[in-house]
């Protein structure tokens, strides 16, 4: 499990173009919202949360494509079937290896984005922590789909489809943790919604792998 | 005593029943070639006996027990090379084989240091073949071991197939060429 995680980071090392992509689309999608509502600092502050966790999404959403396209291409998913891990093993070294590469990076922007959007300071180690189970969420839902995904022509656009929808309750918590005056209580909710998806995603990922490696 | 024993296997590829009662055995030591037209259904056995596809009808069994119960398990028994070659070329071919001994047995010792996109469509599937090799699985699922080599290069693949076998090990390999094994049956499909 070590040696595949260990693995995937390098080849992300080797690629870095595709691992930085991700990070440059969050700063870039993210940058684009005080052009287009201009930069008055009270509009901007009070939609900055919803903007950082949106654009974090959307970002952590690209790289899942080629996250088991690339292996389901060139037969190294068979050999993953075979390396003696069972599959949902595969299926959570997959899910760890996204977030050290996109979900981590994310979490470390978040800060600077929000700063640049006018949120005020003392809510951006919310924010932050916010997106810590909301990242992993994401990391491990997406590599559900990626897997669920694998092998269907229209992979890339029914990914999302599949993502997006299952997000919307994490991203709800997420932002009410940062705006709302109790964040205890949907900081907590993200953590329960983590702990559910930490056993059962790896599960679905290595099921639907079984699938797609036949 | 055979290891690997096949009871009227059959399975499906897509909707298609690619075999039905298909009966074999492996015993330490030998090697069964597995030949057939295209679309046969080689691949589709060799998936099965892997268990990367499941069994649509028969028994597999390893020893005495069912081989497929324990997938995980039975995974640590094969070295599979598929039809693709499945290197990395963002890796240098001592990263995808960190065993120096089985990139020598392939004469890949002097590329070591290169990343695979460098290296020919022969010398990548050697290098596929050099991670059979640096396993220490009993049993070698080959798909077309011989696919793009030369003919130095398939002597030297035969040469570690040999070593293999004689070391008590076993080979399933489909194949359209000759391939030389000691103590190699043949299973027309």
């Amino acid at each position: 499990m070590k040696r595949l995680i260990v693995r995937e980071l390098r080849l992300s090392l080797r690629h870095s173009a595709d691992t930085a992509a991700a990070l440059l689309f969050f700063v870039i999608a993210a940058t684009l919202f005080p052009f287009a509502l201009g930069p008055s600092p009270a509009v901007l502050a009070t939609i900055a949360p919803g903007i950082v966790w949106v654009c974090a999404l959307l970002a952590a959403l690209l790289p899942l494509d080629r996250l088991f396209g690339a292996d389901f291409e060139d037969g190294t998913l068979d050999l993953l079937l075979l390396s003696g891990l069972p599959a949902y093993g595969v299926g959570f070294a997959k899910a760890a290896a996204h977030w050290l590469t996109t979900g981590l990076p994310l979490l470390v922007m978040a800060g600077p984005l929000a700063v640049m959007l006018r949120m005020p300071a003392r809510l951006v180690p919310m924010l932050v922590l916010s997106l810590l189970p909301g990242t992993l969420l994401l990391s491990l839902l997406g590599t559900l789909a990626a897997a669920i995904t694998l092998g269907a022509r229209r992979a890339a656009v029914l990914m999302p489809l599949i993502t997006l929808p299952l997000m919307i309750p994490t991203l709800i918590f997420g932002t009410a943790a940062v705006t709302s005056p109790h964040p205890a209580a949907p900081l907590l909710m993200l953590a329960a919604m983590f702990c559910v998806a930490l056993p059962l995603c790896p599960l679905g990922t290595g099921a639907a792998l079984r699938v797609s490696g036949q | 005593m055979h290891l690997l024993t096949a009871i009227k296997l059959a399975a499906f590829r897509g909707e298609r029943l690619v075999f039905k009662d298909l009966d074999f055995a492996v015993a330490p030591g030998a090697a069964l070639l597995l030949r057939g037209a295209n679309g046969a259904g080689k691949s589709s056995l060799l998936r099965t006996v892997a268990g990367l596809t499941p069994l649509a009808g028969g028994r597999l069994l390893w020893g005495d027990e069912n081989a497929l119960d324990d997938l995980p398990t039975h995974a640590k028994r094969i070295a599979w090379l598929g039809h693709l070659d499945a290197v990395k070329l963002a890796l240098t071919a001592a990263e995808t084989v960190p065993d120096p001994a089985a990139l020598a047995a392939l004469a890949l010792s002097g590329y070591a240091a290169l990343p695979a996109r460098l290296l020919s469509a022969g010398q990548k599937r050697r290098l596929a073949l050099a991670r059979v090799v640096a396993s220490a699985a009993p049993l070698w699922l080959l798909d077309e071991p011989t696919n793009g080599l030369d003919t130095a290069s398939i002597a030297l693949a035969e040469a570690v197939f040999a070593r293999h076998l004689n070391g008590g090990g076993m080979i399933v390999a489909s194949t359209h060429t000759p391939l030389n094994l000691p103590n190699a049956a043949i299973l027309q499909l």
